[in-house]
């Protein structure tokens, strides 16, 4: 059972300003789960309140059995990394990644050689005398990852950390994050708005909106199944569409859609249409009985390189964006003003409840 | 324990306070704050001790006269003439020094704000100087040059100018000359630190909507500058008001200022309870004062209507 | 070389436009700084009444200065008095500036206002009332009165400077200290201290040049043995009495200088530092 978390109904409120809002979820040991959302979600805040600078007013965190609220800051045993990495500048590379190991009274022979080995693990070994100001911004994270990691916590937290390094870097050292989580197996619970690395990252995410806990899933899970318009905007691309849901059937401009096996016919709440825009495709199914017809006006073409981005009007004024890719050779590019058909599977059709 | 909970309303869903995480977490958010607090607690008792408690003390005691009775006695006085004239002579000096500062400050700190970096410093340096140098010495100094037999009488008899020696010190004059001496950094400092925030490009956006480089200082830059010069002159007029030393020394008598009044009351007097009520007088203005250049200046930063 | 119709700004303002501009500003520092420098010739003339320029170079009134008892005394009751409060205000205003910048709320800003009204109000009436006080606590002509009074005056600067120094702080790196076992007071000591050196230090020149030069407190309640420097200066100033005080204005003069350089040195020190 070695580090996994439950957090159990928190409550952090500013004045009439709710940060988090009666939030509870399980963390399991080993796992890395990303708390992901926009700015104002609540999730750094959480994290914050895991990392014990922020109090909150209600609530539990028990790690492993044990009451976490109770603890400050400095007894927690977590790992911590910052945004903009907060290395102390008046310690070379390897004082810093001494210092939580000098507080834990870890002799000189034994810190060193800690030190070393978590050096080595971030490829930073090499660069132990150096002065934090002499870093680069890569270099500088990793520093940051090895100070965290040195004294081995239970659990780790990790704010945007890769928020600050440019798009290569950054996709390179989401890498060597999996990687390294791969190898070591602590909890580890991630803050970031970006999407795309929430999904390459994490065992689970957990999307944050206003304060509250939208979903918890796996990526996948979230991607294909999103309970709500919030959380199927955030991940990936989409496009919403009002739908008329009768009785027992749910019609999209004047004809019956077919859904995937048991989507449920009766509605409990206001529910939209969701369309993951590269599955609907351009050319008409041999057998169109399985498929969904959308009529579309085609308005502007733009010309990305790889595929044209055509944007779309529906007759009730909606808009679609579609990728018509140069491979599609027998559909021809629409021209603007054309009238257009689009062919979606019953299977990538999705009915989401209106708001988060 | 079941939790009640409160979510989406406007107070906030803290649940019922029987709750023992709840107390417990308050109490510990309360610890925090006092042990952090009582970091000031030193310093807070020191300057309490030697600075608020007597200051209270003492105004406590314009309020009774010699034989402990309770009187407005000490207050009527002030409205004798020598106080009087004395309240004026005050006001009519931080006048003319704040004017001054102002008229000789502001083309400084311009120059200062707009000059190359190494020019800046160099400039800037004769600013610090007297700033860091003892008030004593400059004044000092001023009564050196400004003497009968002093520096500039001296040239200006040796160059033929005059033929008899100018009363240039132990006057009103003299210690205008001495105040603004002292007074003009604490103008130009804060006035050059706004100046300094103000973006150069919109001088050229000016310029570029078609104002000549005249409008454009007047239009732009002068009204972003406004807020440092409200503050620069608040400031010395205020510290004018109870100002010491440099009247005392170059005055020579004829300039009898509050604080001179407050002195001399008790150095000469032993009147505790008059020289408390000129104190709470010469207080009551200095706030009074702060309050109104607010006021005042107040609508310069963030109204529209200058 | 110098070009009078260069242009000096994007709107096309040459040095010939700002010819006006350059004189009054020259006359303007020259009027600043001839004050400061013109007692230092005057302090080696060797006549009894000052005169500039000095017929006769003498370093006699530096001998007066040098050799007098009085004299002595008084500096080395001024440079005690100074470093005493420096101390004090140091650490008082230090650890206050750090407490009040970590909570929130009118009592701290209540403290905040309290700690700087010794910068607020009147010198004289702070005089006044610490002579009050000090008259029914026996503490006029002591040292330690003396040296209680300039530590609440330097209070508020300390407070400015390593508040600043706290505003320009990333907090971050004490919470990084704490996440990795350090507790808030060890924190403190071993991460945020050592990058606040700068501020405490023009915190701390600010608080030795306000006490050395302090004269309107040490006019009420010092005289005689205990007398500070500026105190015997105002005094013979007034009493116009012989030129060794031009002397000693020199020196204080250097003394001014002196800090002046520390403090633009720390200012160059605490730039690099932000990069």
């Amino acid at each position: 059972m070695q580090g996994s978390i439950a957090i159990r109904d928190v409550y952090k409120g500013y004045g009439a300003f709710t940060a988090i809002d009666h939030v509870s979820l399980d963390v399991n040991p080993g796992e890395f789960l990303t708390l992901l959302g926009p700015s104002g979600s609540g999730k750094t805040t959480l994290l914050n309140v895991l990392a014990g600078f922020i109090r909150p007013e209600s609530g539990s965190i028990k790690v492993d059995g044990v009451e976490f609220l109770t603890c400050p800051p400095h007894k927690r045993d977590i790992g911590m990394v910052f945004q903009n990495y907060a290395l102390f500048p008046h310690m070379t590379v390897a004082e810093n990644v001494a210092y939580p190991l000098r507080l834990r009274k870890v002799g000189g022979a034994e810190r060193a050689r800690r030190v070393k080995a978590t050096l080595e693990m971030v490829q930073m070994d090499h660069l132990g005398e150096r002065g934090i100001h002499q870093l680069s911004g890569g270099q500088r994270q990793r520093v940051a990852l090895a100070r965290a990691m040195v004294f081995e916590p239970k659990i780790m937290l990790m704010d945007e950390p890769l928020s600050a390094l440019d798009k290569n870097l950054r996709e390179h050292m989401q890498l060597e994050l999996k990687r390294l989580h791969a190898r070591l197996g602590m909890t580890t619970i991630y803050v970031t708005h970006d999407q795309k690395e929430a999904l390459t990252l994490s065992h689970r995410i957990a999307v944050l909106n206003k304060g509250k806990l939208a979903q918890l899933d796996t990526p996948d899970a979230l991607y294909e199944r999103p309970n709500n318009r919030f959380v199927a905007g955030f991940i990936g691309e989409s496009c919403f569409f009002s739908v008329e849901e009768g009785a027992d059937s749910v019609t999209f401009q004047g004809r019956a859609l077919k859904l995937p096996k048991g989507t449920a016919l009766k509605r409990s709440q206001p529910r939209v249409l969701m369309v993951r825009p590269e599955r609907l495709q351009w050319q008409a199914p041999s057998d169109a009985g399985a498929m969904n017809r959308i009529d579309a006006i085609a308005r502007d073409v733009v010309y990305q390189g790889d595929s044209y981005h055509v944007g779309l009007v529906l007759s009730d004024g909606s808009e679609l964006t579609a990728r018509h890719q140069k491979g599609f050779r027998e559909v021809p590019v629409p021209a603007p003003g054309s009238a257009v058909q689009l062919w979606l599977h019953a299977e990538d059709t999705l009915l989401v409840a209106e708001g988060a | 324990m079941k939790h009640v909970s409160l979510s989406g309303s406007v107070t906030g869903g803290v649940s019922c306070a029987k709750d023992p995480m709840v107390s417990h977490l308050a109490r510990a958010e309360i610890r925090e704050r006092r042990a952090l607090l009582s970091l000031t607690l030193p310093g807070f008792v020191l300057v309490f001790v030697v600075l608020a408690v007597p200051l209270g003390w003492l105004f406590w005691l314009s309020a009774f006269d010699s034989n402990g009775a309770l009187t407005l006695d000490n207050y009527l006085r002030l409205l004798r003439p020598v106080y009087l004239s004395s309240f004026l002579i005050t006001f009519q000096m931080a006048f003319c020094v704040t004017l001054v500062c102002v008229l000789l400050g502001y083309p400084l700190a311009y120059l200062l704000s707009q000059l190359p970096e190494r020019a800046s410093q160099i400039c800037m340096a004769f600013v610090l100087l007297p700033f860091w140098t003892s008030i004593l010495v400059r004044t000092y100094a001023w009564l050196v040059l400004l003497q009968r037999q002093g520096v500039i009488n001296n040239w200006l008899l040796d160059l033929g100018l005059i033929h008899e020696p100018l009363a240039l010190v132990n006057n009103f004059f003299g210690t205008v000359v001495g105040m603004v001496h002292v007074m003009l950094p604490f103008m130009v400092l804060p006035l050059y630190d706004k100046m300094k925030n103000i973006d150069p490009l919109l001088m050229s956006a000016a310029a570029n909507c078609g104002a000549t480089p005249a409008q454009a200082f007047r239009q732009v830059f002068l009204k972003l500058s406004l807020p440092g010069l409200a503050s620069g002159i608040t400031l010395v007029f205020v510290i004018c008001l109870g100002f010491y030393l440099t009247p005392a020394l170059l005055g020579g008598g004829r300039v009898s200022m509050w604080s001179m009044k407050i002195s001399d009351t008790i150095a000469l007097y032993g009147n505790w309870g008059a020289a408390s009520a000129l104190g709470v007088a010469l207080l009551v203005a200095t706030v009074l004062i702060l309050w109104g250049m607010r006021k005042l200046f107040g609508l310069n930063e963030h109204g529209r209507n200058s | 070389m110098f070009k009078l119709h260069q242009a000096v700004t994007p709107t096309q303002i040459t040095h010939a436009h700002r010819l006006w501009l350059y004189t009054l500003v020259g006359l303007i520092l020259l009027f600043l700084i001839i004050p400061c420098l013109i007692v230092i010739p005057m302090s080696f003339s060797a006549s009894q009444y000052l005169e500039f320029p000095p017929r006769q170079w003498s370093l006699r009134w530096y001998e007066a200065y040098l050799g007098s008892s009085e004299w002595m005394t008084a500096t080395w009751v001024t440079v005690k008095v100074a470093v005493m409060s420096t101390c004090i205000a140091t650490v008082l205003g230090t650890l206050a500036a750090y407490g009040l910048s970590q909570v929130r709320g009118g009592m701290a800003k209540l403290i905040h206002s309290l700690m700087m009204l010794p910068m607020l109000v009147p010198i004289i009436l702070v005089a006044v009332g610490v002579f009050f006080v000090y008259s029914r606590t026996g503490l006029n002509n002591t040292i330690t009165g003396l040296v209680l009074a300039h530590s609440v005056l330097a209070i508020p600067f300390v407070l400015i400077a390593v508040g600043n120094g706290l505003d320009g702080f990333d907090m971050n790196q004490e919470m990084a200290a704490r996440s990795l076992g350090a507790s808030r007071p060890w924190a403190f000591l071993t991460v945020t201290l050592p990058q606040l050196r700068l501020s405490i230090c023009s915190g701390a020149l600010f608080a030795f040049i306000a006490s050395f030069d302090e004269v309107v407190i040490a006019l009420f309640i010092v005289g005689g043995e205990s007398s500070t420097l500026p105190r015997r200066m105002f005094a013979n100033i007034r009493d116009q009495i012989d030129p060794t005080v031009a002397a000693v204005s020199t020196l204080m003069i250097l003394l001014s200088i002196l800090l002046l350089v520390a403090m633009q040195y720390i200012k160059r020190l605490e730039r690099r530092q932000q990069h």
